[in-house]
């Protein structure tokens, strides 16, 4: 039942217009689909059966499993924001130059502990709350990457090299800051979408947090999936070997594994130990995979892309590619 | 309340079911670190409570509009007005998206990665290079970990002189006919699993298919191979015997 049906008794016209476009209510479709899914379970099945078909469920939904918990941390951390902190507090706490915000906001980083996926939501929320966008850019690129879970699980990873947990702390951030700082100079504001909140609008202030919560979730989550379907692609796509192919060649290899950053679309918290499994690629290339993965890679375009718009997903991500090369080959050569 | 949000609400009511439900059989086991089992909960608890509170919500809107309606024509127009602006423009409403990965767990319930994923990737010992070895314990057949036994067999190899190790995993087939007894090791999810191969020599079980399980008892033995994928080395046990067993619950080492 939905509220356009119960609405059908006696609806003004505008409404009845409405209603005829969308046809289904969205409840009804949902459990047609669950249906009409359930009944066509047996062929599914035999459409998925091959090995590499499964593997590709497989990796699909891990994606989605593993990011879920972390999506919604970061949706219950942005409804907070949206609703709960006045937008004079981050008025207060960060400088009021951009230029000078851009370094504390990545440096806030630190304070949240998840990976990628809870950042975007959080990120979004911040620009909504009037947070400069090039500091609130900052802050999406730097907390993946520099917060206490993702460098203990580096240390632990690299055991006996500090030096790279230390490299990806001050890559991280130097590229998270380069990327606000560019975003100041050449970033235009029509690139992002203004993110509005219609559904916030007259509601009091429980009501409102349930309702951001709910709209973050399914927002995040439903970009999430089209980026896990991306990453599970390119994961069974690419041929076995290229990687051992690429790994002698000095500057290939850092361009290898920063494209399988990219590619692999894994957590913040476990790419340290899928880079310490890389032995064959020198330190600067695995710092490059730990320095890259967090910023860029298939599931955060499409979620960068959900947030702030596609105009500005194109050109996001491909800059903070670059930059986060960049940064890590010159971190590399001044650590190793 | 509009539709939209509605669907949102019974969207995450299935995510959030779908969570509590791989949580609770442990079938999340087959995606993401055993570790996780809380945390997959915890989520999925807090998705059904968000559900649950929008729907409860939705219910309650509905019921004063309809009153407003029934007492006086324009009364419930504060609420459609609120709904209609939500869903200007009819946008593709993301939600939708997320039914996908649900309907794929709860209906064909994909398999652990095996021996597809294994042949594609290359051995991950390289990143046991640097453990401190704690001496092995005592007893004979000593049961150790796939992972545990391919690195001592590289790196400390004097520790397994005259040992007999118990070792289990599915198997792969090698180049040239050999069989690879496999786990894959995954430190968050599948989409991070790297396989760790063990070659199998002396008395390999005849009529091994790929993916089977086995566990296998034997000895250390100095014969290696080279990996194909990535040029690792990947070691072998001497098997004196060798049985088929089932699938464990939880099939990836983490």
């Amino acid at each position: 039942m939905t509220a356009t049906q119960t609405r059908g008794t006696s609806p003004p016209a505008t409404r009845q217009e409405a209603a005829g476009r969308r046809g289904l209510g969205g409840v009804e479709l949902f459990m047609l689909v669950l249906v009409v899914a359930v009944l066509a379970r047996p062929w599914l099945a035999g459409l998925t059966g091959s090995a590499r078909a499964q593997a590709w469920l497989t990796v699909f939904v891990a994606i989605v499993i593993q990011a879920s918990p972390f999506v919604v941390l970061g949706s219950l951390l942005s409804a907070v924001i949206a609703v709960l902190v006045p937008a004079s507090f981050f008025a207060r706490a960060l400088p009021r130059r951009p230029v000078l915000a851009v370094p504390v906001a990545g440096a806030a980083g630190v304070v949240l502990p998840g990976c990628e996926c809870g950042s975007v939501p959080v990120a979004g929320a911040l620009m909504a709350r009037g947070v400069a966008p090039g500091a609130a850019l900052a802050f999406l690129l730097a907390s993946p990457a520099i917060n206490p879970v993702v460098l203990v699980a580096t240390s632990v990873a690299f055991p006996g090299r500090p030096g790279m947990v230390l490299a990806r702390l001050a890559a991280s951030l130097l590229a998270a800051v380069v990327m606000g700082w560019l975003w100041l100079r050449l970033g235009r504001a029509e690139w992002l979408r203004p993110r509005p909140r219609p559904e916030l609008a007259g509601l009091s202030r429980w009501p409102a947090l349930l309702a951001a919560c709910r709209h973050d979730i399914t927002q995040a989550g439903g970009f999430l999936v089209i980026g896990a379907a991306a990453a599970a692609t390119l994961n069974v796509a690419m041929p076995p070997g290229w990687l051992h192919a690429v790994a002698a060649h000095p500057a290939l290899s850092v361009l290898a594994l920063a494209v399988l950053a990219v590619v692999l679309s894994i957590c913040s918290e476990a790419d340290a130990f899928v880079a310490a499994s890389l032995t064959q690629f020198s330190l600067t290339a695995r710092l490059a995979f730990l320095v890259v993965g967090p910023m860029v890679d298939a599931k955060l375009f499409t979620m960068q892309a959900g947030a702030f718009g596609r105009r500005f997903a194109v050109r996001f991500a491909p800059a903070t590619f670059a930059v986060a090369v960049a940064v890590s080959i010159v971190v590399g050569w001044v650590a190793w | 309340m509009a539709g939209r949000q509605e669907l949102q609400a019974v969207v995450l009511l299935l995510a959030g079911g779908t969570l509590v439900k791989l949580a609770a059989t442990g079938a999340s086991m087959r995606y993401v670190r055993a570790g996780m089992r809380p945390v997959v909960l915890t989520a999925g608890l807090v998705l059904l409570a968000v559900a649950a509170l929008s729907l409860a919500h939705a219910v309650r809107a509905r019921r004063t509009a309809n009153a407003a309606l029934a007492g006086e024509l324009g009364g419930g127009d504060q609420v459609g007005e609120h709904g209609d602006r939500h869903d200007h423009g009819h946008r593709f409403e993301v939600a939708w998206l997320l039914v996908v990965p649900m309907l794929v767990l709860l209906l064909l319930a994909p398999q652990p990665l095996g021996s597809y994923s294994a042949a594609r990737a290359g051995t991950a010992l390289g990143a046991a290079r640097s453990t401190d070895f704690v001496p092995l314990p005592a007893g004979d057949p000593i049961r150790v970990s796939l992972l545990d036994y391919a690195a001592r067999a590289v790196f400390d190899p004097r520790a397994l002189a005259g040992r007999h190790v118990v070792l289990s995993g599915f198997v792969l087939p090698g180049p040239h006919g050999a069989w690879y007894l496999t786990r894959m090791v995954i430190t968050c999810c599948a989409a991070d699993a790297q396989p760790i191969k063990v070659g199998l020599s002396g008395t390999v079980p005849a009529g091994l298919r790929s993916n089977d399980w086995i566990e296998v008892t034997g000895g250390y033995t100095s014969r290696t191979a080279t990996d194909e994928v990535n040029a690792e080395t990947i070691p072998f046990i001497e098997v004196n015997t060798s049985r088929p067993i089932a699938a464990p619950s939880e099939q990836y080492v983490s």
